[in-house]
């Protein structure tokens, strides 16, 4: 059996004024996911993870694997959590409200949040939690996405935080799984290295690159959860091992099933495939400053030359949606349903040729399965199929290992992949607009920079749904990255288990949060 | 018997000196790598600004031979140092996964060592008869299949659906001796299947090389039972180039296993190893690379020392 599910649209209600509304509503169900049976307390949840390794650290900012990813959330509380309909909703943050220019927020801290060593959580706790990812010489992965902090202060069980400039999404910002809130030492720092936290689970021992093991934590707030007594994680890098494992009964849950083998899992008794459209895509950036790349018409014959519902067959197996050359899913608020599908046409390549005054176009890219699983066949059927349009594309094979600093924002034409961000201002800071370290095509376009920002601060939904769709229109046709596919989340797990009946799409695991959101049918 | 203990103290002399060398290429190699662990560990998530930073705190930027100074004077202490991507001291992350690797190498030993001798000396017994070509032929399919191959062969037919033994040996940090074995058992039997088919072809031909000799010729003809001239008499004397091939195989056992380990998520030393190196995590690198240097040094001096007592020529040198 697969559950297809896709993220079915986020209201912007409640993300500004309206935040005290959801609380309020939240109180009925605080964790956002409608129950489709009486979930029941008990037994313990084994999970394999599919990424991960023995130089694993307790810094959230070091956060990077699936492994640590599932920790951040089964361990921690965070300020605010994306619910499963894509939604942002109160945690440790009981409401917020913004001044009318986004740009300085005030978070209500909940009382009486006990963490796992029995502390109570403090504003100070939370403005020591994100002072670890700012200052000077931070090392924090997450610095980037808390640079926009100007200031932050506790007053009693209140946080306020002035940005440097306005932003209408900041609640999201503050689910990043970097930011996991951790109990604040005496010189107003948090530990790094603690093992506590305020979230549904225990960590009781923790081996890097191996496993770890949680008991439920009975002070937990959020009342009548987790489910689970108690969780072990596993890391499982094979994929035959992890999928036997599963067969096996050793496992109830895998993270990841292997693309070219799940039409058997689906088979084998007893077994639910999971497949989640979420916001992962695949990319071939292009350096914007390089020829033959700095002229729009040259990418435009690059991405009007690949035949992207083959690779969503062939990559994918059919587990995926074909991209449209800009970063938003369809799932998300302000995806453009105008915008027009990109398909193979070799008329149009031949035209943005002509256009470009050239005869004939050869490129090398290069690739490595480090970009993305099955990025050098991928890049082979490209190669094929710009053939046929005329255009030859040398696929250069470059070794997994290093590739991230020797390849990609390197060589002019690469692979890449985004597991995606929660909202469109979001991804597009992140990776598109001028100048930022994540700039993957070192593109810069000056409408799209003036509509990000003029957006970001926004208050008028209708407006700002317009120009979200014409910064993607602009992406899609002038930016430097062909995204030729969206990949699902494919998990699988045994039939015991049971799950609410939306399942997020934000991240893989029901949004890393399944060990408080699952249980085990009895 | 003194120049034994003579010749053992030059071959540790002579250990400390490869190991010293070993861990200079090793080094050395790292840092021909493309990256360092600053780009490496924050991956895709690397900017300039906090790579520097890395860089900065971690004493990156240091020329290399001052941080290979700064590595060797801390072993000299007696230090393995700390890893550069969690904090967590080496010899703690070596020590339980050496422990784990130590066992597993010791119970495929424990079956294959008398599996291949027996069998080696059967097929020398038995030459050229059926036993002989199966035992043979099997041994030499089994070493030929790639180690993974194997595994998922086991796999397939001992776990899975309905098996009997476990497909992952996925234990707790202090299991049960039982539980040790019997969740350990699929990969130790892969590596049994992959080390004995060698120690039993040098079992066979060892032996098979001495039964061409005049004595063995003269116990033949004063009737004596071939089972008791091989046991007797031909293997004491091929007991040489057994040991060091023994001694090879038991080397392997405890460095080049990582795609057993891969494959059964067994946590031993060679998924530390490949992380590491992957990272560019210099401290633990070399710390896992003296253990293997280490290894090779003490099985071979083991191997010789034994196979100098095996010989009594050698033993009562005049």
């Amino acid at each position: 059996m697969t559950r297809f599910m896709s993220n079915g649209g986020v209201s912007r209600r409640g993300v500004l004024k309206g935040a005290t509304a959801i609380g309020a509503a939240a109180l009925v169900t605080p964790w956002g996911t409608p129950l489709r049976a009486q979930p029941t307390r008990g037994g313990t949840l084994r999970v394999a993870i599919s990424t991960g390794g023995t130089t694993d650290s307790l810094d959230p900012g070091s956060w990077d694997s699936e492994f640590m990813n599932f920790q951040a959330h089964t361990r921690n509380g965070f300020l605010t959590e994306i619910a499963t309909d894509g939604s942002i909703v109160p945690e440790l943050a009981e409401s917020w409200e913004a001044t009318d220019d986004a740009v300085v927020w005030t978070f209500r801290i909940r009382e009486g949040v006990q963490f796992h060593s029995g502390h109570v959580l403090t504003a100070e706790d939370v403005v020591a939690s994100i002072n670890h990812h700012r200052g000077p010489d931070n090392t924090s992965a997450a610095a980037p996405i808390v640079a926009d902090i100007a200031e932050i202060t506790a007053d009693g069980m209140t946080v306020t935080v002035t940005l440097s400039a306005g932003n209408a999404d900041f609640p999201f910002v503050m689910s990043d799984y970097h930011l996991p809130i951790l109990p604040a030492q005496a010189d107003g720092t948090i530990d790094p290295s603690t093992t506590d936290g305020c979230g549904p689970f225990r960590l009781d021992n923790i081996e890097f690159g191996v496993r770890a093991d949680y008991t439920r934590h009975d002070g937990y707030w959020k009342e009548g959860l987790p489910y689970f007594d108690a969780v072990e994680q596993i890391l499982i890098f094979d994929n035959a091992a992890r999928q036997n494992a599963l067969i096996s009964g050793e496992v109830d849950y895998i993270d990841s099933a292997d693309l070219n083998t799940v039409h058997l899992l689906e088979r084998a008794p007893g077994i639910n495939v999971l497949s989640i459209t979420g916001m992962q895509h695949y990319g071939l950036p292009m350096d914007t400053r390089a020829a033959p790349f700095d002229d729009n018409n040259v990418r435009q014959a690059l991405k009007y030359a690949i035949n992207r519902e083959q690779l969503v067959e062939t990559i994918l197996n059919g587990y995926g949606t074909v991209g449209n050359d800009h970063p938003i899913g369809p799932g998300q608020r302000f995806f453009n349903t105008e915008l027009e599908q990109k398909e193979f046409d070799p008329d149009r390549v031949a035209f943005y040729l002509r256009e470009a005054g050239l005869d004939s176009l050869s490129v090398d890219i290069h690739l490595a399965d480090a970009a993305f699983a099955g990025a050098v066949d991928a890049g082979i059927l490209y190669s094929e199929s710009a053939a046929a349009a005329g255009v030859t594309i040398n696929v250069v094979r470059e070794p997994n290992d290093g590739y991230w600093s020797n390849v990609w924002m390197q060589k002019p034409f690469a692979g890449t992949y985004w597991g995606g961000r929660p909202t469109e201002d979001w991804m597009f800071a992140t990776a598109y607009a001028e100048g930022v370290p994540w700039n993957e095509s070192y593109w810069s376009n000056e409408r799209f920079n003036e509509l990000l920002v003029a957006a970001r601060s926004e208050l008028d939904e209708d407006i700002r749904r317009e120009m979200y769709f014409e910064m993607q229109d602009i992406v899609a046709n002038e930016g430097g990255t062909i995204i030729p596919m969206f990949a699902n989340y494919v998990g699988a797990y045994s039939d015991a288990l049971a799950h609410g009946d939306q399942i997020a799409s934000n991240w893989r695991n029901d949004g890393h949060r399944m060990s408080e959101r699952w249980w085990f049918a009895s | 018997m003194s120049h034994i203990w003579i010749m053992i103290a030059k071959r540790l002399g002579l250990g400390v000196v490869t190991l010293f060398v070993v861990s200079l290429i090793i080094f050395l190699g790292t840092e021909l790598l493309p990256g360092d662990f600053a780009q490496e560990i924050l991956g895709q998530a690397a900017t300039p600004e906090t790579v520097a930073a890395l860089r900065e705190r971690l004493g990156l930027n240091d020329p290399m031979h001052i941080r290979y100074i700064n590595w060797l004077t801390d072993i000299a202490r007696g230090e393995l140092g700390v890893s550069l991507a969690n904090g967590q001291s080496v010899s703690d992350l070596i020590g339980r996964r050496l422990g784990n690797t130590l066992l597993l190498a010791l119970y495929a030993a424990a079956i294959a060592v008398p599996l291949s001798l027996m069998l080696g000396i059967l097929a020398a017994l038995f030459r050229n008869s059926f036993f002989d070509r199966f035992a043979n032929a099997s041994a030499l399919t089994s070493i030929s299949f790639p180690e993974f191959f194997v595994a998922y062969i086991l796999i397939f037919f001992l776990a899975g659906a309905g098996g009997v033994f476990p497909s992952i040996s996925n234990f707790r940090t202090d299991p049960s001796f039982d539980e040790f074995l019997y969740r350990a058992f699929l990969p130790a039997l892969t590596l049994t299947l992959v080390v004995t088919a060698h120690m039993m072809r040098m079992t066979r031909a060892a032996i098979i090389n001495l039964l061409a000799s005049p004595y063995i010729e003269m116990a033949r003809l004063k009737g004596m039972s071939p089972m008791r001239i091989i046991v007797k008499h031909a293997l004491p004397n091929a007991l040489a180039p057994i040991i060091n091939v023994i001694a090879l195989n038991l080397a392997y056992l405890i460095t080049g296993v990582v795609v057993v380990e891969v494959v059964f998520v067994y946590p031993g030393l060679g998924q530390l190893m490949v992380d590491s190196v992957a990272a560019r995590d210099m401290p633990v690198v070399q710390g896992v690379a003296l253990v293997f240097a280490a290894a090779y040094v003490l099985l071979n001096l083991t191997a010789d020392v034994l196979a100098t007592l095996s010989n009594p020529r050698l033993v009562h040198r005049r």
